[in-house]
């Protein structure tokens, strides 16, 4: 079947901020969907209001709404546009909640738009625990026992009949928020209650626990004709109990006989069926339960998904391209497998020839006192996938993959383990029936203590075969410890092939990484490069997609595939896996690089091991290393390029901390950096090299000084004065960055927040010597201090520079007020209350620093401005997290721009001039508070927030709402507002936001310095009380629906606690609340403006139409 | 640390394979010990090793597993595809990427290596599979010799010449190897979750299966149609078939060149499509056909083996994923006037099914019955017994059954 030629446009929806289970994944998604439906033909309407996406740039789609996916405001847009059709598909839950809701409204019916790819039917079937459930047992599939509750009493009536443990999931949230594992009466009642407030249908479904149960996934893709495909399968090493986004998992299934494999495809393909999805990639779950092979279905998702993204890097697969072709009506034996290069069609199912492993990150350092156990509800903010071509080879790798320092599975700590036999055994056996994110390595220790296989099997659930064959990595480093490194190539290679990296032998051996791998090449032993390509070496791939393996020889030497071209290559590094504050927008400069310096004649390379991203696409540049950013695997990876061609240089700049981290190896290797020199990058790192180029230069920075030790850290520190602002070095996001107001503080930062960096080597070798482990954080990251400028306004400024000439990109306005991390943020582009010259005098002070530095590319600088005095707080050499923000608001591709000048071009070349922009860009940062229960949400120095906004409009209040709306707030329009402010914030300025609501019909409630406050200055205002006073109180106000808006503002760490309630429960309840005066005030803007004014609603393309 | 290790002593192989064109590689030996030499072929299915080694269409081939983990699963005594247990199934050895480890499955009886001792199968891990079916893929397959000796010691010289006395499987007849010596019923049927195989009961039809080294669940799949099933030798007479007083005739796959085993078994087929008779056949059983009713077939350059196929059925437009395990194929270019291409291979447009125009006579390349791999194409069984009940007028069965 052809494609349909019944519609001409298609509206395509994205995903908005990345948020913990929705990540850049659906960036792939909707950039292959854009691609491939514009390659058809058809006109693509596009709405994502996330900035930092690639597809979102403005060639993507022929129409680029950055407006906030809310109902209300797509509506308008299809108002606008009149789509033919709607694929809702690509943009996670996001996009097809927001489906459904355009639906139920009316509009798709009033503007007549067809719905592809799924329709709402087969979404609510899906969705919908009741109805999906109904489904399964119509086509003979058992699903665990499972009663639904609206409310307490129906709660309890499932508590009988199911029994615990039971797993309650909310219905139609987000990578399981709200829902979880109940052991017991109470732990139920609480979940129970939280998920109700979760589900968007007060809605919850209690489920029969089928813990410990085997876990499997199946990625499976239908066509109008009803072929279906199963693209992949996946097995999770943590048994059923932990979402599938914080598992381990690895691809294809490994412990399935033929028969039971088919069983789950069979069910995949008649669930896909009996759902009513008619083309598209959808995702079904199942738990298998190991005594006898029960099989159950958990769960399908409708759509692309986190684990139709790892299918697709797994298996070379493009599941988004090709679902987006089928949903216009192309059937997949029309459809060529790109991989091939169209040697064979896309009705297959790939088959491959090695071990796919992924491996969540998690971000709890960021969020004290989170629970670190793992659930139901997903709470991990990136992962890292790794191929080899064996289980242990793959596992190895990803451990390394995830650079949380690790090297393989190295040694760590249990919890009270040391305190004799039987209570070892137990402390071991329990740190085993938890999970967490060190469970595997707590198994590894398990079998180092000298725990049998079976007994940790039984407190783990992990399959034995998994369990094998990691010991059979645990007695190999046995094998190393007692007879150092092997003489012979044979055993290296053994050894190597197991997946140990040279670290890790090092460690093993006494040796140094630099030791192991002279001692590796001496014996000629290097990997070699295997290409994925669908199907297991039976056809030839023209496509360069490789893992690196250590290989037996074949015939001769072991035989690689990387087959380096004679061309003039470029070889960018990128970021690895998701973190807080290394996230997608690093993924989108590293992709601008490809295309940019693939326009510019170079062959470009990418290194990357993050499943989710764009960049490791394989058509984003022409050659895709799948590998761990290490120094050992980037290395290898230049030796072999090397051999052919000319390698021109590799980028450095564009992937964060990662690639910055591998500068001087790479240097060392003889392997030019383009760019920006890692001298330079280090000048900007040095607290006195860049104090003595500040000076040079004639500018200001905040009174300062560092730290290499302890000892020293106090003298410092009690020499400046406090307030300061505390962070380590070479730490990107603000980690353990600390805003600190007296010598009691400062002791605490010493004692939790620097001891939690301490690696798990190092606490584990010296456990009673804590000094010296805060000691091995501050000589290997210096401790950096400054003083802390109360009130200032913080400025960020993005540059390009050629080493002669500068050009500022953008000028951006912080809301909030210095001390706040710059990605947690709003901040608006162009600035709103500086000055002609003030602006002048950044531009000029940002030209002297990045000529000074000799910057070949982007630069991003940190200032503070403070009673009209210019502070220089941070430089950094380097793409910054606000690039993609700032192209997209001045519609200048600088990433791409900044590449090609790495590579040599001129920044005259681009004749870039500054024009005077009309329209205002708002970016507004997203947290993840509603993940971790318990933890508060207040905003310091580190960097907490997941992913960003954009607001665009051509008036600033309203670019304001539509920043607040695209992030999920509910802007309200009318209600009550809760007012609460400490004394320093009783200013002109708040009277006259409050006032401005009070005048729009608003009623206002405070607590009772804040209400005499409001009465004094005449404004009608309610006294409530605060928690501590009794209740009601204003957290029972926020709970009962009460209060739409929360302004609240604390001092000291006392008022802090005492609030904290207050924003959690306007975080639960998802009522606006905003923590700084700046922050209200353009709430209150946007809050007038959006009441007042219609919202107007404009392509991206429109703004920058002549 | 527990106990001393072992130290870093490079250990001698204990096995290797040899290729004709002088390839030596050698790693760890598995299973039975000694020496066999056969064609070297590769499998890209991840599932389903046991059922693989047991098929017995792999009778003088040396099986390539691309999928680097094999023997995760061991071995049971359910997954056995072979018929005679008493003949050997046919497979002369086994090349493996990782070394193969305890089993893990709650189905599992035994250890995979130990199991492939027991079936006198020589396996050999440690190998780079990857790059042996890159270079079937570029030159074709290889004729080869597996060896295992747990001492280390090979006589090159020997394993050489008896790779040189192997004559390559054009032209070789080893179904007559593989094929029952005796007629049998068989009632057994397909595979349930926690109850196993099932029984025929209510049996409406006789089928009389010609055996050319069929697997069981082609039978099972033939006995769950409501059929009594009679399977016979492979050079069995046409007119001792027809004396049975069959409703339908079912020719098995099987190993080896068509043209030869075609020798005997075509002027027997062809008497049997003459008769009028519902006619399916599968694999070997689909080439012997096609030389009955006067197509060539021809030795394929690296074959299809494997559980991701894509065949298109011409006469539907259907896409399934199937199993196929052969090496030569039916010249779609010589089949005569009269006879129909029904299906054909999406990876290379190979014949993938024919059908002869007006008569109940069809057959594919193949294998529905699975085991291992998808079970899309199930639905062939219910369309040949079709035939059986339009010859009978009764009504037809709905070929693919609506779940639930």
């Amino acid at each position: 079947m052809p494609k349909r030629t019944d519609i001409q446009s298609i509206m395509i929806i994205g995903a908005g901020p990345i948020v913990i289970g929705q990540a850049c994944e659906f960036d792939y998604s909707g950039t292959q969907a854009c691609k491939a439906l514009k390659e058809e033909g058809y006109r693509i309407i596009l709405v994502n209001s996330n900035p930092a996406t690639i597809m979102t740039d403005p060639d993507l789609a022929d129409a680029t709404y950055m407006e906030p996916i809310t109902p209300e405001i797509v509506a308008k847009i299809i108002e606008k546009e009149r789509p033919d059709a709607l694929l809702p598909t690509m943009g996670g839950q996001t996009a097809l909640n927001c489906a459904l809701s355009l639906r139920k409204m009316g509009v798709l019916e009033q503007f007549g738009v067809k719905m592809i790819g799924a329709d709402a039917e087969a979404i609510d079937k899906a969705e919908d625990r009741e109805l999906f459930r109904a489904a399964m047992h119509k086509i003979g599939l058992e699903t665990p026992k499972s009663m639904l509750a609206h409310d307490i009493p129906e709660a309890l009536a499932a508590l009988d009949a199911i029994g615990l443990p039971a797993i309650i999931r909310p219905s139609f949230t987000l990578g399981g928020t709200g829902g979880g594992i109940a052991y017991n009466r109470e732990e139920y009642l609480d979940i129970i209650e939280g998920g109700l407030d979760a589900s968007p249908t007060t809605e919850v479904l209690v489920e029969e626990s089928v813990l410990g149960w085997k876990e499997f996934e199946m990625e499976v893709v239908r066509d109008r004709a009803d072929n279906c495909i199963i693209v992949c399968s996946i097995e999770n090493i943590d048994p059923m109990g932990v979402h599938t986004g914080d598992s381990i998992t690895v691809a294809p299934a490994l412990t399935l006989t033929d028969k039971e494999y088919q069983m789950m495809r069979d069910a995949s393909i008649a669930v896909l069926r009996e759902i009513g999805v008619e083309t598209g990639g959808s995702n079904v779950q199942f738990a298998v339960n190991p005594a006898d092979g029960r099989l159950v279905v958990i769960e399908m998702n409708p759509r692309v998904s986190r684990s139709s993204a790892l299918a697709s890097k797994a298996t070379g697969f493009p599941i988004a391209k090709v679902a987006a072709r089928l949903a216009v009506g192309y059937t997949l034996d029309e459809l060529e497998n790109d991989i091939t290069g169209g040697a064979t069609p896309a009705s297959f199912e790939p088959t491959i020839d090695y071990v796919v492993t992924k491996i969540p990150r998690f971000a709890f350092e960021k969020f004290p006192g989170a629970d670190n156990r793992l659930t139901t509800a997903m709470k991990s903010v990136g992962e890292a996938m790794a191929i080899g071509r064996t289980f242990p080879e793959s596992l190895q790798k990803a451990l390394r993959s995830l650079e949380t320092g690790l090297t393989g599975l190295n040694e760590i700590g249990i919890p009270g383990l040391g305190e004799g036999e039987g209570d070892d055994r137990n402390a071991i056996r329990a740190a085993l029936g938890t999970p967490t994110p060190n469970r595997l390595l707590h198994v590894a220790e398990a079998m180092r203590w000298g725990m049998d296989l079976d007994e940790i099997h039984q407190a783990c659930k992990i399959d034995p075969w998994f369990l094998e064959q990691m010991k059979s990595i645990v007695d190999m480093e046995d094998r190393v410890r007692e007879h150092g490194l092997p003489e012979t190539a044979g055993q290296m290679r053994m050894l190597k092939s197991m997946g140990f990296s040279d670290s890790r032998l090092g460690a093993l051996s006494g040796k140094t990484a630099g030791d192991v791998r002279r001692a590796r090449t001496a014996l000629g032993v290097r990997p070699v490069y295997k290409r994925i390509d669908t199907s297991a070496a039976e056809f030839a791939s023209p496509t360069a997609y490789m893992y690196s393996t250590y290989e037996a020889p074949f015939a001769g030497a072991p035989a690689d595939e990387a087959s380096p071209s004679d061309r003039k290559k470029v070889v960018i590094l990128g970021g690895g896996p998701n973190r807080i504050g290394q996230g997608i927008e690093f993924d989108y400069c590293c992709c601008h690089a490809a295309f940019a310096l693939s326009d510019a004649g170079y062959e470009t390379i990418m290194v990357n091991c993050n499943p989710e991203t764009v960049s490791t696409d394989y058509d984003t540049s022409d050659r895709l290393y799948f590998e761990p950013l290490t120094e050992e695997d980037v290395i290898e990876i230049l030796e072999t390029e090397k051999q052919n061609g000319t390698l021109h240089g590799v980028i450095v700049q564009f992937g964060g901390q990662t690639p910055l981290g591998l500068a001087s190896a790479v240097e060392k290797a003889g392997v030019p950096i383009l760019g920006t020199l890692p001298s330079s990058i280090d000048l900007a790192e040095d607290r006195d090299q860049f104090q003595k180029l500040l000076h040079k230069l004639d500018l200001r920075q905040p009174r300062n000084g560092i730290a290499h030790s302890l000892e020293q850290a106090r003298l410092v520190a009690e020499d400046l004065g406090f307030p300061l602002v505390i962070r380590p070095s070479y730490v990107l996001g603000g980690r353990a960055m600390a805003i600190v107001s007296s010598k009691e503080e400062f002791e605490t930062y010493i004692q939790s927040t620097l001891t939690e960096l301490v690696p798990p080597e190092i606490r584990a070798r010296y456990p009673n010597d804590k000094t010296g482990q805060i000691n091995s954080v501050i000589a290997k990251n210096p401790l950096l201090f400054d003083g802390y400028l109360t009130g200032a306004t913080e400025i960020d400024v993005d540059c390009l520079c050629d080493g002669k000439g500068v050009f500022v990109c953008g000028i951006m306005e912080h809301i909030e007020e210095a001390g706040v991390h710059s990605g947690d943020s709003a901040c608006s582009l162009p600035p709103r209350n500086l000055d002609a010259a003030t602006i002048a005098e950044l531009k000029r002070q940002t030209a002297e620093m990045a000529l000074a530095l000799n910057v070949g590319g982007l630069m991003n600088v940190q200032y503070a401005i403070q009673n009209g005095d210019i502070f220089v707080l941070e430089v950094n050499p380097r793409a910054s997290r606000t690039v993609p923000f700032v192209a997209k608001v001045i519609g200048t591709p600088i990433a791409k721009i900044a590449s090609r000048i790495m590579a040599g071009e001129k920044l005259a070349d681009f004749n870039l001039t500054e024009s005077e922009i009309k329209h205002i860009g708002i970016k507004e940062a997203v947290f993840p508070f509603a993940r971790f229960p318990g933890v508060d949400t207040v905003l310091g120095p580190e960097m907490k927030s997941t992913g960003e906004v954009i607001g665009l409009d051509f008036d600033y209040a309203i670019a304001f709402a539509k920043s607040q709306l695209g992030g999920g707030t509910k802007v309200p329009k009318e209600g009550t507002v809760f007012i609460s402010v400490r004394d320093a914030d009783k200013t002109d300025t708040i009277i006259d936001a409050i006032r401005r609501l009070s005048d729009a019909g608003f009623k206002v409630i405070a607590t009772g310095g804040t209400q005499r406050y409001l009465q004094e200055n005449g404004i009608a205002a309610t006294k409530i009380n605060k928690v501590l006073e009794g209740r009601p109180h204003i957290v029972d106000a926020v709970k009962n629906g009460d209060v739409q808006l929360v302004i609240n503002t604390t001092d000291g760490r006392k008022a802090l606690s005492d609030s904290r309630d207050i924003r959690r429960s306007a975080l639960l309840s998802k009522v606006p609340y905003y923590t700084t005066i700046p922050g209200a005030v353009a709430a209150v803007d946007g809050i007038i403006a959006y009441r007042e004014g219609s919202v107007q609603v404009r392509a991206l393309q429109e703004y920058f139409a002549a | 640390m527990s106990a001393p290790t072992q130290g870093w002593h490079e250990t001698a192989a204990t096995a290797v394979l040899i290729l004709d064109d002088g390839t030596r590689l050698e790693g760890i030996g598995l299973g039975a010990t000694g020496s066999a030499a056969g064609e070297v072929c590769f499998n890209t299915a991840m599932t389903g090793y046991q059922e693989i080694l047991t098929d017995p269409s792999y009778a003088g081939q040396i099986i390539t597993f691309t999928f680097p983990h094999i023997g995760n699963v061991g071995a049971n005594a359910e997954d056995i595809e072979t018929v005679n247990m008493a003949a050997s199934s046919g497979v002369l050895g086994c090349v493996l990427k990782a070394d193969i480890t305890n089993p893990s499955n709650y189905r599992a009886a035994q250890k995979l290596s130990d199991w492939l001792k027991s079936r006198n199968i020589i396996g050999i891990a440690g190998i780079d599979t990857r790059a042996l079916t890159a270079r079937i893929r570029e030159h074709g397959m290889p004729n080869g010799v597996i060896a295992h000796s747990p001492d280390g010691k090979f006589d090159d010289k020997a394993l050489t010449a008896q790779l040189g006395a192997f004559p390559g499987l054009e032209g070789l007849d080893l179904a007559e190897q593989v094929t029952t010596a005796q007629t049998y019923h068989w009632s057994e049927t397909g595979w349930n979750w926690d109850k196993g195989y099932g029984e025929a009961s209510d049996t409406h039809f006789h089928i009389v299966a010609m055996d050319f080294g069929a697997k069981r669940n082609i039978l099972r799949n033939l006995a769950g149609q409501n059929a009594k099933l009679t399977v016979v030798p492979a050079a069995a007479k046409a007119e001792d078939i027809l004396a049975l007083n069959p409703d339908g005739i079912f020719l098995s796959n099987g190993p080896g060149d068509p043209a030869a085993t075609g020798e005997y078994a075509v002027p027997e087929i062809k008497k049997l499509v003459d008769s009028g008779l519902p006619v399916f056949g599968i694999c070997l059983g689909h080439q012997l056909l096609g030389l009955a009713l006067g197509a060539r077939t021809k030795k394929m350059h690296q074959g299809h083996h494997g559980a991701n196929h894509p065949v298109k059925d011409l006469t539907t437009g259907k896409v399934e994923i199937t199993s196929m395990n052969h090496g030569f194929a039916v010249d779609t270019d010589t089949l005569p006037k009269g006879v129909t291409e029904t299906h054909k291979s999406l990876f290379d447009g190979s014949n993938a099914g024919l059908s002869v125009d007006g008569k109940s006579v069809f057959s594919v390349q193949y294998h529905p019955e699975a085991s291992p791999g998808p079970h899309d194409a199930h639905y062939l069984f219910t369309r040949f017994i079709n035939l059986v009940r339009a010859q009978k007028g009764l009504p037809l069965e709905p070929e693919f059954k609506k779940a639930g």
